[in-house]
């Protein structure tokens, strides 16, 4: 088992040029390529990758890019637990690491988006939420994620920096969840993320704050070592950090890694 | 006794049967964290998670009696049109997925909702309240108090009713002194199930109450969000809920079988 181990970190560690190089020719690499890949992917990614898979499967006809998408430590679990995925994009370097840690990764993980939190209100803004510090007003319902996941982590570390004490009435377990309670108007006002409010569309209003930036998300993409088509992962990864994959990312409201 | 020549067929069947609902439990047991088990399930939040999931399942349940035997008498003793319509309708929490009863719920007394406003006129805001938790385990639990009391209805018929109403006992006199009595061990277990069923309640509750530490975080809320962080209490505290679960239900079936058998003694 450990040798296994050892020697999926030599291979992974073999494969990081690979994987790091620049898609320079899909094209050509296009009629090589062929195999069947599942990607994880963290649920805030749900838009992007959808239309990442679609262009990847374009780009290389011989390809299947299947995808599912979850909360990140569900994602983790399910796959050092032997689920089959060749490809894991993580919403932060913190679930990630779970997985670097088990050595089930094939090349290191690359860095290929950020994310920073948004303040969303209800559309007509009832509450007239203008600051970051207006969200601390007793009148507020505020509703953000609970300290455990990461669009938590990130909300209690901006309060921090702002110096802002927050009393939520609801702290959800995923960004979805506060999205809902804020697009049915139930809370006057929620953190997510910027490109939450960006694929909410109407539905919402965004307000960005200054104090966004002390807490920017970012996530990593690998390879797995268990993949059946490690050519077609490796490549993927390749996709999404190269330069289509970030075109794609940018214009969702992803900043730069 | 009886007849008791079972297939042995049905019963290698009903052994795979047996294993697939315990083998699961028994997988949660051996992942439990025994040497920290104590302090993982006594922790602040996992009390408070437990405390409140006690005492919102029991409020739910005195709701799903108040509200569920007069549903199950109407559609056990009377006959009006649309009858068998209502009682499909009234039956639809029991197979709608939990969010969906959330959402639902969420459009019925949420801010916006239909009721909502008018509550809010009155004062109320059920929103992110215990309330909402309360109203959504009553909204997926009451089906099983209906469905297994109207069923026990059915079956004890109405043969000593009408006795007694020849006899000159009134309606309301009828119901008290002989249909309740004799439907009670269903009304025990109708009761306990739906407890059960509100002590398990995720999906309307995460949809439509929210999630806050003493307010609205029940205890399966809490294992969802501690399975984030940290997975051995998520384990220690699902082994809780099972316990839980299984002593109610064991301790309801004892009392439900005693009291049928004094049913069947005194009248």
């Amino acid at each position: 088992m450990r040798r296994l181990a050892l020697v999926g970190l030599a291979l992974a560690l073999a494969l990081t040029g690979c994987a790091t190089q620049p898609e320079s020719a899909p094209t050509a690499s296009a009629d090589a390529l062929s195999g069947e890949i599942t990607v994880f992917a963290a649920a805030s990614l749900t838009a992007t990758f959808t239309e990442l898979a679609a262009d990847f499967e374009a780009a290389h006809p011989g390809t299947t890019v299947a995808l599912n998408f979850a909360g990140s430590s569900d994602l983790v679990t399910q796959i050092t637990e032997g689920a089959p995925a060749d490809v894991f994009a993580s919403a932060d370097t913190k679930n990630m690491a779970k997985l670097t840690d088990a050595a089930l990764n094939d090349g290191e993980p690359v860095e290929f988006a950020t994310n920073v939190l948004d303040i969303a209100v209800p559309p007509g803004n009832p509450a007239g939420i203008e600051t970051f510090a207006d969200l601390a007003g007793p009148d507020v319902a505020l509703v953000v994620c609970a300290p455990a996941v990461p669009c938590g982590a990130a909300a209690a570390a901006v309060a921090e920096a702002a110096g802002v004490a927050l009393t939520p009435v609801s702290e959800e377990s995923s960004v979805t969840d506060v999205l809902g309670k804020v697009t049915s108007g139930e809370a006057d006002a929620g953190l997510v993320y910027v490109t939450d409010v960006i694929a909410a569309g109407d539905a919402v209003e965004g307000i960005e704050f200054r104090e966004s930036g002390e807490a920017v998300n970012t996530y990593p993409i690998a390879a797995l070592a268990d993949s059946s088509a490690p050519e077609v992962a490796r490549a993927f990864v390749a996709f999404v950090a190269g330069s289509a994959g970030q075109k794609v990312l940018r214009s969702a409201g992803f900043g730069a890694p | 006794m009886t007849y008791g020549g079972v297939p042995r067929w049905v019963a290698v069947v009903a052994a795979v049967g047996a294993l697939f609902v315990l083998l699961p439990l028994v997988a949660m047991v051996t992942r439990v964290n025994w040497a920290e088990f104590v302090p993982l399930v006594t922790s602040e939040s996992s009390v408070s998670a437990l405390w409140l999931s006690l005492r919102t399942s029991l409020a739910a349940t005195a709701l799903c009696i108040v509200l569920g035997v007069p549903m199950a008498i109407v559609l056990a003793r009377s006959r009006f049109p649309g009858q068998k319509v209502l009682r499909s309708l009234v039956l639809l929490p029991l197979v709608l997925p939990p969010v969906v009863g959330g959402i639902a719920l969420l459009y019925t007394f949420g801010r916006r909702g239909l009721l909502g406003q008018s509550l809010d006129v009155l004062g109320i805001t059920v929103a992110f309240s215990t309330t909402a938790v309360v109203i959504a385990q009553t909204f997926v639990a009451l089906p099983f108090l209906v469905l297994s009391l109207e069923g026990a209805l059915r079956t004890v018929g109405t043969r000593y009713e009408a006795v007694g109403a020849t006899l000159g006992a009134g309606p309301t006199t009828v119901l008290r002194r002989i249909t309740l009595p004799l439907v009670l061990p269903a009304l025990v277990s109708g009761a306990v199930l739906s407890f059960a069923r509100a002590l398990g309640e995720f999906g309307a509750t995460l949809t439509f109450a929210g999630s806050l530490q003493g307010t609205t975080r029940t205890l399966p809320l809490e294992i969802y969000l501690q399975r984030e962080t940290s997975p051995d209490t998520a384990v220690a505290l699902s082994l809780v809920l099972v316990v839980v679960a299984v002593v109610v239900v064991g301790l309801a079936h004892q009392t439900a079988a005693g009291t049928y058998l004094r049913g069947r003694v005194t009248p």
